[in-house]
């Protein structure tokens, strides 16, 4: 929480942290919302110019993401149904700064599509694969988009809501170890 | 304990009570018999886990491997990381449908006789994972000799476990007939459901 950027968010009392001042600043037209509250600071950006976004928080000097904790799915459609469907969380630290974000974009249910940020930060590769094993959210330009967690006779995404959670599905057979 | 038929028998009374005839058929017996026991006692004494620790069995696992619990006092305390030097799988911790296979493959593997702890009731039941990625209890594609209760159990109830199929061992005796017995434990192998390739 700094003085100098001093613009306050609909919620009385909470100013807006330097991070998210610097953000507004290069990329007002790629903010939809942003919500400060209790030291979580979330910003919800159009998919677009997301790596763009990632490199900038990742090399301005007073931002310095350089720890790439997460990237997740999240499926809302029992949460808003009149949400876009699916959301990619990505939580940022830095270690120098030792300050958060949390970026948020919503993407629709025909149309779930992002560009991965595996040239951005390593680490994102497996996260992105986790996403797209579990609810579908395809990244576009990933180097080896294969399942992670299910097995590779697995059907269907399995956290999305809509799936039976019941529902399993036999592997028979050993998959073949393989190498990246 | 082998006795001899005939009234007329003017025997010995060995060290337990059994009486040693002088028909040869009946010293055979007895020799067969004392043989047999032996080789009972050492098979139960001497088994040697294949750990498949995947989760937090894992560690009650160490820990009953270690000098508290020491399963080491039974002869079951030789770790061997390869199905060929093996005898005893202790499935410890839960099992994926993605894991299955694997286990399966390695089960397989293993030398006659071979006997299986299910640890924990994650491996025995799918424990409170009952979902969609969880094998609902490895008996659906190996045979389980002993099931240990307990999320986790303690090394303790897995020592209790391992006396359990010990006691199991011996009440089996020992077949001098392998070609028999191994048929015997195949049939008990086909007999667990096939869910599996």
């Amino acid at each position: 929480m700094t003085e100098e950027a001093g613009h306050v968010t609909e919620e009385a009392g909470h100013i807006e942290p330097k991070t998210i001042g610097k953000l507004r600043e290069r990329f007002a037209d790629q903010i939809v919302d942003v919500t400060v509250r209790e030291g979580d600071d979330a910003v919800t950006v159009r998919r677009e110019r997301i790596v763009e976004i990632c490199t900038f928080l990742r090399d301005d000097p007073d931002l310095l993401f350089n720890y790439f904790i997460d990237v997740c799915g999240v499926d809302y459609s029992e949460f808003d149904p009149d949400m876009p469907r699916y959301g990619v969380i990505y939580h940022l630290y830095s270690l120098g700064h030792n300050h958060r974000i949390r970026l948020r974009v919503l993407l629709d249910e025909d149309d779930a599509k992002i560009d991965t940020v595996t040239g951005v930060w390593k680490g994102a590769n497996w996260f992105e694969r986790e996403a797209f094993d579990l609810y579908g959210i395809e990244f576009t330009g990933h180097p080896f988009l294969r399942r992670i967690l299910t097995h590779h006779q697995f059907v269907g995404h399995a956290l999305r809501k809509d799936y039976d959670h019941g529902k399993r599905q036999l592997c028979t057979e050993v998959w073949d170890l393989e190498f990246e | 304990m082998v006795k001899g038929e005939d009234d007329n028998v003017t025997g010995e009374h060995g060290l337990d009570g059994v009486v040693y005839t002088s028909k040869l058929s009946s010293l055979v017996e007895a020799l067969k018999e004392r043989t047999a026991q032996v080789a009972s006692w050492s098979r139960k004494s001497s088994l040697w886990p294949y750990t498949f620790g995947t989760a937090c069995c894992g560690i009650e696992l160490m820990a009953y491997m270690a000098s508290y619990t020491d399963a080491s006092r039974f002869g079951a305390e030789v770790v061997r990381f390869s199905p060929r030097q093996s005898d005893c799988m202790i499935v410890a911790g839960t099992i994926t449908d993605k894991q299955a296979p694997i286990l399966k493959k390695i089960y397989d593997q293993m030398l006659e006789p071979k006997y299986v702890i299910s640890m924990g009731v994650c491996a025995s039941s799918g424990g409170f994972y009952r979902a969609y990625h969880v094998v609902q209890g490895i008996d659906e594609f190996v045979p389980v000799d002993v099931y240990v209760a307990g999320c986790p159990p303690t090394p303790e109830a897995l020592l209790h476990g391992l006396i359990k199929l010990q006691e199991r061992i011996e009440r089996e005796g020992f077949d001098f007939n392998t070609r028999e017995r191994l048929n015997r434990r195949l049939a008990q192998t086909e007999a667990a459901p096939k869910n599996l390739g």
